[in-house]
């Protein structure tokens, strides 16, 4: 039970760990190489895609982050209200 | 081409500090709009333009870290059941139609009467509109809060009883929000309302928040958690707008997009332990504070028009500083009433997990 306990407590570590690294590394990546990124990402036209991909694929890593960092701080929705009626 | 170049050199340096305020910002920011769908914007703009970034690419940054911002925060809320996508993305569309029509209108002032007249009218916006949507939205939260019924059920208003009553055959539409069909020829005007605002003061839903709860008689959480997939269809084609001319400056975006999924995460989380009625006080507050903010401005554009006086260099910078500061003071105004109405709701229901489980024991 105990082992049990513990692990259920030890499991949203992994993905925040995992989404965490893999957050800042799309984050030194994106400030490490301004100058390339800026001078490609604002050449309009069919370029227009790199700013929105990019903005999709940091939601999706970053969002999940965010999501495990608060939970594995013990900030949760309340259990009560769990829908609107 | 030459554009281009020209507006890459119109890209900002970044050291730790700008970083820095603004991930803060964003965070602040996205803490309120996860509870009431939306802000952030009206103190993020200007404060990009603070770190000298040109107008066009604070609107275009801004709005590109909106869109992920909000799906992100829709995603969450509709964990809690709280979306109505179809609502969202009907009024989203409409919306889109606002906010192109809204720039245009922009343009045309821009044009005539320059940057002055330009100001002007964003200003005369914001005071007109929060004058009245915020005060009534104030003025309906703090009728709730004196009669005590915040925790009953709230009531459809008879505006939007009689919206729902109205049977044009071959535009009704059923949304479970409202639990009701209406007339799309009723959503498309408000959504074209909330782009033209979103295109002008940056906030949308200060006009698509109240107008669900007012006239089509969505109830408050729904409502705000709606207008996340209404920012979510604007934003994603605004950017696009914006990114076609080179606007977006990727890297503000994505540092004001890191602050602000913290922020939406907790936000978002709050709505589920406050009772609905705190979603208008929220949202009533920020803009009446936000609308005393932009009156200060209105003496400055009205003298550089030359309406009115000439205003010393002096004042004109005291009315500058003191709009800015007005407007953070809203934001964390608004963002310390979430933390707090969430830290309140954690300890009750905390208190009650101890008291079912001490009489469980006995």
């Amino acid at each position: 039970m105990a082992a049990q306990t513990q692990k259920s407590k030890k499991k949203p570590l992994v993905p925040l760990i995992l989404t965490g690294a893999v957050s800042v590394a799309l984050y030194v990546t994106l400030l490490m190489n301004q100058d390339i990124v800026n001078s490609n990402f604002a050449r309009g036209g069919l370029y227009a895609f790199l700013p929105i991909i990019t903005a999709f694929i940091f939601s999706f890593v970053h969002g999940n982050f965010t999501g495990h960092f608060w939970s594995a701080l013990g900030v949760e929705a309340s259990k009560k209200k769990k829908e609107v009626k | 081409m030459h554009d281009v170049v020209a507006q890459v050199t119109n890209f900002i340096h970044l050291d730790a500090a700008n970083v820095t305020y603004l991930f803060l910002v964003g965070f602040v920011g996205g803490l309120v709009s996860g509870f009431i769908g939306s802000g952030g914007a009206f103190v993020l703009t200007p404060g990009m333009m603070s770190l000298g970034v040109p107008g066009l690419v604070a609107v275009a940054s801004n709005m590109c870290h909106k869109f992920p911002k909000a799906l992100v925060g829709s995603l969450k809320r509709a964990k809690y059941g709280q979306v109505d996508v179809k609502l969202g993305i009907v009024l989203g569309i409409s919306a889109e139609a606002g906010v192109l029509y809204g720039a245009h209108i922009q343009e045309n002032i821009k044009r005539a009467f320059g940057d002055a007249g330009s100001n002007l009218y964003v200003s005369a916006a914001f005071v007109v509109i929060l004058a009245v949507v915020g005060g009534f939205v104030l003025r309906d939260a703090w009728k709730t809060y004196k009669t005590g019924a915040t925790h009953e059920e709230e009531k459809v208003t008879k505006l939007a009883r009689w919206v729902q009553s109205i049977n044009i055959p071959g535009t009704m539409v059923y949304f479970k929000s409202l639990n009701a069909k209406i007339s799309v020829l009723f959503t498309i005007p408000l959504g074209f309302a909330t782009g033209m605002l979103a295109a002008t003061i940056a906030v949308g839903g200060f006009i698509g928040v109240p107008a669900m709860i007012y006239v089509l008689g969505a109830p408050s959480l729904m409502a705000s958690a709606t207008e996340l997939v209404i920012a979510f269809v604007m934003g994603l084609g605004g950017s696009f707008k914006y990114a076609l001319h080179g606007m977006v400056d990727i890297r503000l975006a994505m540092i004001i997009l890191g602050g602000s999924l913290f922020g939406i995460q907790l936000g978002a989380m709050g709505t589920t332990y406050v009772k609905p009625f705190m979603i208008k006080v929220v949202m009533g507050i920020i803009m009446v504070i936000v609308l005393f903010s932009r009156a200060l401005m209105v003496p400055v554009y009205l003298s550089q028009l030359g309406l009115m006086d000439k205003l010393a260099d002096g004042t004109v910078k005291m009315l500058k500083s003191t709009s800015f500061a007005i407007m953070i003071f809203a934001l964390a105004l608004g963002a310390f009433i979430v933390l707090k109405a969430m830290w309140k709701g954690r300890k009750a229901e905390r208190l009650a997990a101890q008291e079912s489980l001490a009489h469980s024991k006995v």
